[in-house]
């Protein structure tokens, strides 16, 4: 319409998104540059780190985590090793969970669906802190956890005082080698500062509690997700398989799961990008220990700055973290974009959807980063 | 649990065993409810033993984790809790909450829809900013933040804890998409008769995005309650603690010797409860939140 005072517009428009960029920018955009720039630097943390007293040392603060041999690049390692058991355990199994959960809800003949909805998405929307102290006293020594592995037989684990890797105990438990004294030939050569042995650990006990914990927690997002995928499902497909004399099975392998493809393929990725921030846990329950074994790069970047001081370390690690984080939400906007076009394709060949708003991934990133890390 | 609203029961459209299937097999149906309550039950039985642990005693609580009576019973763990800075913690938190959200909501409405609607130099450029901002994991900004609210001298004060969280890029991105799906017309009509932009925004079109608005007050109230790591490095002094701030170092020996399991779950079952009150009411609100993102697929 060209009767809008387009003078006006352009007052208008600046105002109203002011507040926003000024917040932003004060506390998003200017503080990534003096990060970048403490990274570079050898500020020690008192004063300010623009100051004269501050030296621009180049890379050394990366180059101590990535290259040089040192504790700093050992640490660094140790969180790179944790956190891929981490991912390799919490995506697959949250997946899995979220899916099955959501094939159970869907079911035709179950009454109460709002119930066992809302009691399965519940632990998703509960503070992290609160989680993480109910799991504390569960997987106590005494605790809930290890009451029922008794019922069993099983004389459970003091958990989060365990270090022990999973591959080692299993290493153990057949055979291949004793926990005590591991053999030479996987403890002598050293890759970035780690032992064979050590790369090869599997995630520790303690860990693998905070795994059960997150699993258990994220699953009822992603459920969600799933649920809203299979509503999408036609009918007429599923009717084409079953007068194809398909069995339960074999319709959920090859109709169900192709055709929740796509929301598996976002589950997958946002899981990805979700575990690799995980913080509040390892603040909450076990500050990295015990043996270093929960140390995730969120954790060790905060640790670097605020306990032991070393302001450009911990920056220069949460860079590394961002450009890891980074990659991972490229390939997904990627990946997504891809898929985006075919889901028009199926719009537009007339698949019934429910009404809804435009897509917004975006709460979903939302949610599950409130959910699973911070 | 909630009201059934309209919307609750409409969602789930069973389809994929609901193709030319007898009825179920009474086997089947007992697996398939077998499967339900065991899976029920991991979720919902720790909430239980939590409630249940906050009446036992220290001795009590370690020795017999699973029992579902408190032996002796006691309300001397929630008396713990009152008698510590727990109500203090609870005050911030509710302090904190209120403004994030209030100013969230306000705030991303504005720039929403000046990004969906107004037309001036350089919005496409902040929108493309605005997704890039997006892009950045809040976790790595943890340094970051500390190292700007000490530079500015605002460490360690109540604007410190609310002002950085008032705006949040995803915010603004929802109200835009939603305001865009708001047909043009309806403010031309305002603008005819003489209304100003914001009278328009404020009359007009807010109004029309209240289904928007509820899922990001809820979003905002649910984020900035159980945020952590942004309270972390805005204060280091126990009296501007949050609740998850405070609690927090329930675990690192907050609470003096020995491990007092009944307070750590009185605390952290009060600290759900407003989430699941909010939870309750506005459920679908919440699955709409996590649905809208399905679509993609």
């Amino acid at each position: 319409m060209k009767s809008r005072d387009p003078q006006r517009q352009q007052g208008a428009g600046w105002l109203f998104v002011s507040p926003a960029i000024l917040v932003l920018g004060v506390f998003l955009v200017a503080p990534i540059g003096m990060a970048l720039w403490v990274s570079l630097s050898d500020w020690s943390g008192s004063g300010s780190p623009i100051s004269r007293d501050v030296n621009f040392i180049g890379t050394e603060n990366y180059n101590a985590l990535l290259a040089d041999p040192g504790l700093a690049r050992q640490d660094l390692m140790i969180s790179f090793r944790n956190t891929f058991y981490y991912v390799l355990g919490v995506v697959p199994l949250q997946t899995i969970l979220a899916l099955s959960l959501a094939v159970l809800l869907n079911n035709r003949f179950l009454k109460g669906r709002t119930f066992f909805r809302t009691a399965f998405y519940f632990p998703s929307v509960v503070s992290s802190v609160a989680i993480s102290l109910l799991f504390l006293f569960l997987f106590a020594g005494s605790g809930a956890i290890n009451n029922v592995l008794g019922w069993f037989g099983v004389n459970g684990p003091n958990w989060f005082q365990d270090s022990r890797g999973l591959i080692h105990i299993f290493g153990d438990a057949v055979g291949l080698w004793s926990l005590a004294s591991p053999p030479s030939w996987m403890t002598e050569p050293s890759v970035m500062g780690l032992s064979f042995w050590e790369w090869f650990s599997g995630p520790s006990v303690a860990l693998s509690a905070i795994m059960m914990q997150v699993i258990w927690t994220t699953a009822g997002t992603f459920m969600l997700l799933f649920l809203a995928g299979l509503q999408d499902l036609p009918v007429e497909v599923e009717e084409a398989a079953m007068v194809d004399g398909a069995n339960k099975w074999q319709r959920f392998m090859n109709v169900t799961v192709p055709h929740l493809r796509p929301t598996i393929l976002l589950v997958v990725t946002l899981g990805f990008i979700g575990t690799w921030q995980v913080f509040d846990q390892m603040y909450v329950m076990t500050q990295g220990g015990p043996a270093k074994t929960t140390l995730t790069p969120a954790y060790l970047s905060y640790q670097a700055a605020f306990t032991n001081g070393d302001w450009g370390q911990g920056a220069a690690i949460a860079f590394i973290l961002f450009a890891i984080i980074f990659i991972l939400t490229t390939t997904q906007r990627w990946l997504m974009r891809d898929k985006d076009a075919s889901a028009q394709k199926r719009a537009d060949r007339g698949v019934r959807r429910r009404q809804r708003r435009r897509p917004t991934p975006v709460i979903v990133e939302e949610t599950q980063r409130k959910a699973q890390s911070s | 649990m909630s009201a059934p609203s309209k919307d609750d029961r409409a969602p789930i459209r069973p389809v994929v065993a609901a193709v030319g299937e007898g009825r179920p097999s009474r086997v089947k149906k007992f697996w398939f409810y077998g499967m339900l309550i065991f899976f029920a039950l991991l979720y919902i039985y720790p909430f239980i033993i939590q409630l249940v642990t906050s009446f036992k005693t220290d001795p009590d609580a370690t020795g017999n984790a699973l029992s579902l009576t408190p032996d002796p019973f006691t309300t001397g763990a929630w008396e713990t809790l009152f008698s510590s800075n727990y109500p203090t913690w609870f005050t911030n938190s509710v302090i904190v909450t209120l403004c994030v959200t209030v100013g969230r909501v306000f705030f991303c409405s504005l720039a929403g829809y000046a990004l969906a609607r107004l037309k001036f130099t350089g919005r496409i450029a902040l929108f493309t900013g605005l997704l890039a901002v997006m892009a950045v994991p809040g976790i790595v900004l943890l340094i970051p933040k500390f190292l700007i609210l000490n530079y500015i001298g605002i460490y360690n004060t109540y604007p410190a804890l609310i002002v950085p969280l008032m705006i949040d890029a995803a915010g603004i991105f929802i109200m835009k998409q939603f305001f865009e799906t708001i047909p043009e017309s309806v403010e031309e009509a305002a603008r005819i008769d003489g209304a100003s932009t914001f009278r328009t925004f404020w009359s007009v079109v807010l109004p029309m995005a209240k289904p928007a608005l509820i899922t990001l007050t809820i979003l905002s109230f649910q984020g900035s309650w159980n945020e952590l790591g942004h309270f972390i490095v805005a204060t280091n002094d126990p009296a501007l603690y949050t609740l998850t701030r405070g609690v927090a170092g329930f675990t690192t020996g907050g609470l003096g010797s020995g491990n007092q399991y009944p307070v750590a779950m009185a605390a952290a079952l009060l600290m759900t409860i407003p989430t699941a009150l909010v939870f309750i009411v506005f459920q679908r609100y919440f699955t709409q939140g996590a649905n809208a993102g399905a679509e993609k697929g």
